[in-house]
């Protein structure tokens, strides 16, 4: 081990930012001073906004380093829509009624919010489990990060693994004979909904993966409720044909609404009240959960 | 100038377990602390409430001045932190965690790159700076998450055991690092299990069990309240005790004289090694067979044992509880001790 600079001429170039220093610091360079007891030498502790940028892209770089590095899990990631697409389609579809009488229609757009909300709340609630389980995270506790920008890199990252799932989607999609009739802007209007609603839910898998014991129990935990909860939805099956007690919750779950935009949306018909429902779900989740998943990584 | 860390009447308590119980802490502005103690006594925790990691049950918490509890995030930015346990980003290259780092503490872009180069050469991980940490050594981790901890070049320093588990080449690698630190005026708090460590680098030591103080000084001022110079004596058969000690006795005069069960006979002189040639033929006169003989200086060791573990063996006058910390002396404890390092 050697060692080429002492901490002396190190330490004499130590820098200090001045506290309105909180924006353009990427390309700023810190000014040497000379050594000076702490309270000459006070940094900025909060940072402002660019600094939470900063911050938060750091987190979101470093999430996509880890899933450029496990290839497989990104793979396993991207079978389960492939696999639901084409079970659904081709194995339980000729026994499904639905309005239009093509399934394949009907699925598509069901199987994307589906498969969203699957990928991003198993990514997060795993991914907050594991990096609370880390030592690594004491280290980011004892620095100046934003809190919630430690967070917010993670459901950024997580953004990148929809994308990529949603690409795939489209495309086995279309091999599977899926039609985008409608015009673009309701169409980008559709996907934005969906990363949206997507998003918000990484914030409640946030809160999961803190509440759980560990990377294994986000797995299990995480998921396990997804399945009825997408299920008892427009997602498979028209809500028409579910039991009178069912259809209630049904008609009004937040992936209905969500799905049945989508297919308007999708299809290039109107989709009515279900629109603006789905926003107010997206916004609602979205500003309950990511405060409480702060405070909680707050007193963490 | 207000010291670097100043802690008081922390309490600390998990579970059924007090892990702090009324501790109390000073360091110096540039000094080296060393934090001695078994283990259970409480280290950890003192580290973790001070990097802001954990909330004490009570107590104040000063770093630089700044009041740790009350405004965390204007401590942040003077510490550095290299815990018990790595806290290096395994699915990172060795370049790409201090590079984050540096950005998470505020460094421009290529002032992150700079200083992520030059911590990686400080610390001998050049070569290894483009390789996943996973496939680093204990030993490369280590030196990773120490280099970690001056990211942001802090005004004072907490290092957990920072030579656990490290070869002799890179512990003394890191002891010039804390020596270069220290004399660039940063303050180390450093809590460790090897006494030589807490010796060679610490200015004050504080020895920590069951979670209060019950030890401070320079490693000397610890070492003198064990007393000075020992004449040691090992009996091949510990029956002979009492006319060896007679007979030490003889030569030697009324010194605090402890002995124990397996015939280590431990006295307390002054000029021993000009003693040696008449005790080791006084005892042969008298037939008492020494396996051993030898005058040793208390260690730090001498000293941890006497503090963290009062009564232990017979002691012919000496104080069977722990010293407090104010008390001028304390009367040799060292019976059943004659390992040396
Ligand atoms: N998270 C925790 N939950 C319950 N008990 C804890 C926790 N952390 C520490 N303790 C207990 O508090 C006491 C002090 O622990 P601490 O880790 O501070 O000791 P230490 O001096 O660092 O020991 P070592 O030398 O083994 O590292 C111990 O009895 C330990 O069992
Ligand atoms: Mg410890």
């Amino acid at each position: 081990m050697s060692r080429t600079p002492t901490a002396k001429t190190a330490r004499t170039t130590k820098s200090v930012k001045t506290t309105t220093d909180t924006k353009s610091t990427s390309t700023t360079k810190a000014t040497p001073v000379s050594p000076a007891g702490p309270a000459a030498r006070e940094r900025d502790p909060g940072g402002g906004i660019a600094w939470w940028f900063s911050d938060a892209g750091e987190m979101a770089l470093r999430n996509l380093k880890h899933l450029r590095r496990t290839p497989d899990l990104m793979m396993y990631a991207l079978i389960q829509p492939v696999m639901f697409i084409l079970l659904f389609r081709y194995v339980l579809g000729g026994a499904i009624d639905v309005p239009g009488d093509d399934y394949g229609q009907f699925l598509l757009p069901g199987i994307f919010v589906q498969m969203v909300l699957f990928g991003s709340v198993a990514g997060t609630a795993v991914g907050v489990a594991d990096d609370m389980s880390k030592g690594i995270m004491d280290r980011f506790r004892s620095m100046p990060v934003s809190r919630s920008a430690v967070l917010a890199g993670r459901t950024f990252s997580e953004l990148a693994r929809t994308l990529v799932a949603v690409v795939v989607m489209i495309v086995v999609g279309l091999l599977v004979g899926f039609r985008f009739d409608g015009d673009p802007l309701p169409m980008a209007g559709a996907f934005l909904l969906l990363f949206a609603f997507g998003y918000a839910f990484s914030w409640l898998a946030a809160l999961i993966g803190m509440a759980v014991s560990g990377p294994e129990a986000a797995q299990a935990g995480g998921t396990a409720w997804l399945f009825p909860f997408t299920f008892i939805s427009s997602v498979f099956v028209p809500v028409s044909s579910m039991p009178g007690w069912l259809r209630p919750y049904a008609e009004h779950s937040p992936v209905t609404v969500v799905v049945d935009t989508l297919r308007a949306w999708l299809g290039g018909t109107d989709a009515g009240s279900a629109a603006w429902q789905s926003l107010a779900w997206t916004v609602g989740i979205a500003t309950v959960c990511a405060p409480l998943a702060v405070a909680r990584y707050r007193n963490k | 100038m207000p010291d670097a860390i100043a802690v008081e009447a922390l309490h600390k308590r998990y579970g059924d377990v007090q892990a702090l119980d009324g501790l109390d802490l000073t360091v110096e502005q540039g000094a080296v602390m060393g934090l001695l103690g078994p283990n259970g006594a409480g280290k950890t925790t003192v580290v973790r409430i001070l990097a802001t990691l954990l909330r004490p049950d009570s107590g104040s918490v000063r770093v630089c001045g700044v009041d740790a509890l009350r405004e965390p995030e204007r401590v942040r930015p003077l510490i550095g932190l290299t815990g018990q346990y790595a806290a290096v980003d395994e699915k990172l290259t060795g370049f790409e965690n201090l590079r984050m780092l540096a950005r998470l503490a505020r460094r421009g872009r290529t002032e992150s790159r700079d200083r992520a180069d030059e911590l990686l050469a400080e610390f001998g991980l050049a070569d290894a700076a483009g390789r996943l940490v996973r496939t680093y050594s204990g030993g490369m981790r280590r030196r990773l998450d120490l280099a970690a901890g001056l990211i942001a070049r802090p005004e004072v320093i907490f290092l957990d055991e920072p030579t656990t588990g490290l070869d002799p080449r890179s512990r003394t690698a890191i002891w010039k690092v804390v020596a270069d630190l220290s004399a660039a005026g940063t303050t180390v708090l450093l809590t460790t299990q090897y006494l030589e460590e807490a010796d060679r680098l610490a200015h004050t030591v504080v020895v920590v069990d069951h979670g209060t103080v019950i030890g401070r000084g320079t490693p000397q001022e610890l070492k003198d309240r064990v007393g000075g110079e020992r004449l040691e004596v090992r009996l091949q058969d510990a029956g002979q005790y009492e006319r060896a000690e007679r007979v030490i006795r003889g030569v030697v005069g009324d010194g605090p004289c402890s002995h124990d069960d397996e015939g280590r006979i431990s006295v307390a002189v002054a000029g021993g090694a000009m003693l040696m040639p008449e005790l080791a033929r006084e005892l042969h006169a008298a037939q008492v067979v020494v396996a051993d003989l030898a005058v040793r200086r208390p260690t730090l060791d001498d000293a941890f044992f006497a503090l963290t573990e009062p009564g232990e063996g017979s002691i012919s006058g000496a104080d069977p509880a722990p010293a407090p910390p104010e008390a001028e002396h304390v009367t040799a404890v060292t019976a059943g001790r004659t390992d040396q390092r």
